[in-house]
């Protein structure tokens, strides 16, 4: 499996792993369903120190996509609302 | 409710798609995707050189602000040994706002460092991925069939579209804090240019340099006037022992 870190870069990661994420994954949902920045930090920050621990990391010039994507973990509750919204953080694609 | 994962997944595909939907021909969307990608390229280095502009601005208000912290030190030693504890007071409470200002400043120049960090490899990054697409691309048009290379195409677009989507992502962010920066960068300036930081320091005669001026013009006088005193009766009794 291949999980994208957004704004860092993809690394290469086992089954166990994923689970452990999948877990987390839904923990950070519910933070952020009850607006709990604090816990949300908390469990992005998780998600991303087990995939640098222990995934492996691609080289820049891999242009594998990714099965799993994983939010910036510095994100504000704000930002994260936005970027699930249809008003979107990331600009469209092409950009001008 | 989907879990962060396939939310963010589902944002990234669908910003793909738009990109991929526009030609039907596939060596007509690699060659566009392949131009959008170098656009973006210049985007993200437009976007460093702003974060760069920015934090430039905050540290030359900065500078500015530690300059006046040493003015307005100067200031009040000067109240005081000219005997204007109330003086002194005041420019201490407008050196104790600078100071306050300042830690914001470094604080926020630490946070556009943080930016122009993430930029810069997420230019490292998208240029990598630029690069071997490149190569891809014109592997697929001389070596596929139109079928095949369709397929190709989708995995090469699909990984440097997830790539475009976080730089995008990432110059987005930049901006924003750029442009929040600029907005505080501007209030702090408003304030320097209103007085409320530097009044004492700033242009020609304020209050304080009046004051002090006016301490320091009597002290002039006192000086003379001991002088003179003492010249006078140096002199008094310079003619009696002339006598």
């Amino acid at each position: 499996m291949i999980v994208r870190l957004m704004g860092e870069g993809q690394y290469r990661i086992d089954d166990e792993l994923l689970n452990q994420l999948n877990e987390l994954d839904v923990q950070a949902q519910a933070a952020m369903d009850a607006e709990d920045e604090p816990a949300l930090d908390d469990k992005l920050d998780q998600m991303w120190q087990l995939v640098r621990d222990r995934g492996e990391q691609l080289s820049d010039d891999e242009l594998s996509a990714s099965d799993l994507i994983i939010p910036p973990s510095d994100l504000t509750l704000e930002e994260t609302r936005k970027l699930f919204s249809d008003e979107g953080l990331i600009p469209d694609l092409p950009v001008r | 409710m989907a879990g962060l994962f396939e939310r963010m997944s589902l944002v990234i595909r669908s910003k793909l798609n738009r990109l991929l939907d526009r030609a039907e021909d596939p060596s007509e969307t690699l060659d566009y995707s392949y131009e959008e990608q170098l656009k973006l390229l210049q985007n993200v280095k437009r976007g460093v050189a702003d974060v760069v502009t920015s934090k430039k601005r905050l540290q030359l208000q900065a500078d500015k602000l530690e300059q006046s912290l040493v003015k307005l030190d100067t200031q009040a030693r000067d109240a005081l040994a000219g005997g204007r504890e109330d003086l002194a007071r005041q420019a201490l409470e407008r050196k104790t706002l600078a100071q306050q200002q300042l830690q914001d400043l470094d604080v926020q120049v630490q946070q556009l460092e943080a930016q122009q960090e993430k930029l810069t490899s997420s230019e490292r990054q998208l240029n990598a991925k630029i690069e071997a697409f490149r190569s891809q691309k014109e592997v697929i048009k001389a070596q596929y069939s139109a079928a095949e290379a369709q397929v190709r195409i989708g995995e090469a677009a699909t990984g440097i579209g997830e790539q475009m989507a976080d730089t995008g992502l990432a110059i987005q962010r930049a901006k924003d804090k750029t442009e929040q920066m600029q907005a505080r960068a501007g209030a702090v300036e408003e304030l320097i240019e209103a007085g409320t930081l530097e009044d004492f320091t700033a242009g020609d005669q304020t209050q304080l340099d009046r004051e002090l001026a006016q301490i320091s013009a009597e002290k002039q006088v006192d000086a003379e006037l001991d002088r003179l005193k003492a010249e006078v009766g140096a002199g008094a009794g310079q003619k009696e022992l002339d006598r």
